[in-house]
């Protein structure tokens, strides 16, 4: 996909689409290069334990994991499926998500980089090479021996200034064109004046040349250029990571046979096949099968729903039982998805564009630069009696000192420091305004399903059964997918409980699983079915003959819960709950985290009109979420962030995404943005100082090359060193 | 001052050496994987011999 028009969209099928023509074309290949996001790779013991344990793996050729990208490429024969991959890795204990290579083609931002960087070292080059000469020229080198020192940096500034100063002058043409006025034009115009002044002084045999002043200044600002760049690479590369992380397909039936499609390849009146486990691809009803029905990335419920014949389905929900035929109601821009998609563009439409610190700063500070050189021109013109020569001399140094190098550097040292830190606590920031919006925020408003909690449920009662009972259970949860089953099993396991001998063990989508043991049946699902009153929370119910029993369920916090509430709550910032779920399960989670303000049974419009309520209100809303229901309040938000477990909307509508499972970096992130703003004032006043102090002398027409060289090069160190302090 | 002759076509020539060499790298990759690279060192794996050399299928 192209990067230039890549956009993050609320429509994860739009970005599907392409993306899943490339990985059918991709499939044809013998050897399939796979790519996978592993957001715990942080070590050498990583490195080594995941590369050498995939090498062993059959079929694959080789595997690198790229700790920057936290990215693992594994190249292996086509018979290698990715679960397999993710499998391995989930046995050595890293979380991985499987990446599209064809969303993913970095070529374009790759080249861009390299492109940067290879200017950028070119720059480095000429000018270390042109200030050996300069020291000289500085020392009292003259006559002819200057003469020449002049002439060789000539011939070395004007290709890298032909070459280096590519970017901008391409910037500042484009500017002009479109009668903008931004910092690439006075760049550009002090670049070319001071190189030609320089070049006619040399052939005057003149005493100042300016050639290492121009390529420094073409150094510096490039280094700001690149840094920036990576920041927004870091993001975009985001940003497609999370397109790529799903490829949604669906399984059509025609006559009994099936084919995988694309989901917009769907029309109405399709039969769909929903495997269990699967999500359900488009709205639609059950023509066919029973089973449940998860629906919390959707609203928020925890409980699933019973499905059966007749039963509608959005587009989202999981699919956990049984195997389900869907007839599409309603596909593409028809469907639930796409109406929420509707709701986010317009809540994203609503957020007022946000202008940066930086570009305040550059529209406050690009139109003194050529009106103080050119005021500095008529002045000496006057003073000088229309000496050209001296006149134009001096603007050329005004121009030179004034020009922006810290300030180009300024926000983007900064803006690198702190995206890096927030990236290796495992924080992926998705737009670059996101850290001083996020430094802005006073209130946090936290979705509950998926979000504080993991979204998968805990069993609480484990002692109030009998041994007996327990291993009954176990060896009936053993044969279910359902994640209740699932979850009962693995902490009976834990506890160190062996399953009982249960014969005739099958599973009734939709109801539970039933066997036979020691000649009397054994259920464990629904309480309808067992025959039971159902209780008031999460449970599955086990009937053992006549006997009933119930394991009752919580939903597990998310590891740092309750640290990111206090934190949050130590750094006085108000915290708000605010979940689509039932009352009871909301006041639990929110007396258990000590949140005060909560709201339950909250539909999507209510949660974003609950921000928009506290916005107008004067209040800057970071709203965290990661459900389907959250999308529009996440883009309502004055800043957002999801958990990269959320369904790709609400990813896509957020600016930063939380890459591991622990939610507890959030408090961090909003400190470091607090700090990294407070940094980037601190270089915008250190930069003006020195441009405070030199501008006089520059006018004065006291200005050498040795003094444009040092202002340039000590004030672009001090804001870097400043950002560099960023804890 | 006649050594100036020499010296600076000399540093001139080593200076695009270096040029060479930073365009050489960053043609290989090098910069791709900061990260992962400072903390490659610490893997013992290939100590004793170099990684062998898988033949081209």
């Amino acid at each position: 996909m192209n990067t230039a028009t890549f956009r993050p969209s609320a429509c994860p099928a739009c970005d599907a689409a392409p993306a899943a023509e490339a990985l059918a074309g991709g499939a044809a290949l013998p050897d399939a290069r796979l790519l996978l996001s592993v957001p715990e790779a942080h070590c050498a013991a990583c490195i080594a334990t995941i590369e050498r344990d995939l090498a062993r793996m059959e079929g694959v050729n080789s595997a690198r994991l790229n700790l920057t990208l936290k990215r693992l490429s594994v190249d292996a024969a086509a018979s290698v499926g990715i679960q397999d991959v993710i499998a391995r890795l989930d046995r050595l204990g890293y979380d991985a998500h499987e990446l599209d290579p064809g969303t993913l083609s970095m070529t374009e931002t790759d080249k861009q980089g390299r492109e940067l960087l290879m200017r950028l070292g070119v720059a480095g080059f000429a000018m270390m090479n042109i200030m050996l000469l300069s020291v000289a020229v500085w020392s009292g080198a003259e006559g002819p021996t200057r003469d020449m020192f002049h002439l060789i940096s000539a011939l070395i500034a004007i290709p890298t200034v032909a070459f280096s100063g590519q970017p901008f002058f391409r910037a500042a043409f484009k500017g002009v064109r479109a009668g903008r006025m931004d910092m690439d034009a006075p760049i550009s115009f002090a670049i070319i004046l001071t190189l030609i002044i320089s070049i006619y002084e040399t052939l005057q045999s003149g005493e100042h040349a300016y050639f290492e002043a121009v390529v420094m200044l073409i150094f510096f600002l490039l280094a700001g250029r690149y840094l920036d760049f990576r920041a927004r690479a870091v993001a975009r590369s985001a940003a497609q990571e999370l397109a790529a992380l799903e490829v949604p397909r669906a399984i059509r039936l025609v006559n009994g046979a099936e084919s995988t499609v694309p989901v917009v390849g769907l029309a109405v009146g399709d039969l769909v096949l929903v495997r269990p486990g699967g999500r359900v691809p488009v709205d639609g009803v059950v023509t066919a099968g029973k089973s449940e029905i998860d629906r919390s990335l959707l609203t928020g419920e925890t409980l699933p729903v019973y499905a059966a014949e007749g039963s509608a389905l959005s587009a989202g929900e999981v699919n956990l039982t049984g195997p389900l035929t869907v007839r599409v109601t309603a596909a593409g821009k028809d469907s639930s998805l796409h109406r929420m998609a509707d709701l986010v563009a317009n809540a994203e439409s609503a957020r007022t564009k946000y202008t940066t610190l930086a570009e305040r700063a550059a529209r406050a500070y690009a139109p003194t630069i050529p009106l103080l050189s050119i005021g500095a021109f008529i002045v000496w013109m006057y003073i000088s009696g229309g000496d050209l020569r001296l006149a134009v001399n001096i603007a050329a140094a005004t121009l030179i000192i004034t020009c922006p190098c810290a300030l180009g550097l300024a926000v983007p040292a900064v803006v690198t420091a702190a995206s890096g830190k927030l990236f290796r606590k495992g924080l992926l920031i998705k737009d670059g305004t996101a850290l001083e919006r996020l430094a802005e925020v006073d209130t946090v408003v936290f979705d509950k399903t998926g979000t504080l909690t993991m979204g998968t449920p805990a069993p609480t009662n484990l002692d109030a059964h009998t041994d007996t009972q327990s291993r009954v259970a176990l060896a009936l949860a053993d044969a279910s997918a359902h994640p209740l089953a699932q979850a009962l099993a693995r902490a009976l396991r834990d506890r160190g409980i062996r399953p009982a001998r249960v014969d005739e063990v099958r599973e009734i989508p939709g109801y539970g699983v039933e066997g036979n043991w020691k000649g009397q049946r054994v259920r464990l699902g629904r309480a309808s079915w067992i025959g039971v009153a159902p209780r008031d929370m999460t449970a599955a119910y086990l009937g053992i003959g006549a006997q009933s029993d119930a394991f009752t369920f919580t939903d597990m916090l998310r590891p740092g819960a309750e640290d990111v509430v206090k934190g949050l709550q130590a750094q006085g910032k108000a915290v708000l709950l605010v979940s689509g779920d039932a009352p009871a399960a909301v006041r639990d989670l929110a007396q258990r985290l000590g949140i005060q303000d909560w709201h339950a049974e909250a539909l999507p419009q209510d949660k974003a009109s609950r921000i928009s309520a506290l916005q107008d209100a004067g209040h800057k809303v970071l709203m965290v979420g990661d459900g389907l229901n959250d999308t529009v309040a996440l883009s309502a938000a004055h800043v957002s962030i999801s958990p990269a477990s959320a369904l790709d909307a609400a990813r896509a509508a957020s600016d930063m995404v939380l890459l591991g499972r622990d939610i507890a970096p959030i408090s961090d992130a909003i400190r470091i943005a607090g700090q990294s703003t407070r940094r980037i004032r601190e270089n915008f006043v250190q930069s003006g100082l020195y441009n405070i102090i030199f501008v006089p002398i520059a006018l004065l027409g006291f200005a050498t090359p040795l003094w444009a060289a040092a202002v340039m090069s000590i004030s672009s160190i001090t804001v870097t060193l400043n950002a560099l302090r960023l804890k | 001052m006649e050594v100036l002759t020499i010296l600076i076509p000399v540093s001139l020539f080593l200076g695009f050496v270096g040029l060479a060499a930073f365009l050489w790298t960053l043609r290989k990759g090098m910069y791709d994987d900061p990260d992962g690279d400072s903390q490659r060192i610490l893997n013992p794996q290939y100590d004793d011999a170099p990684k062998p050399v898988k033949p081209k299928e």
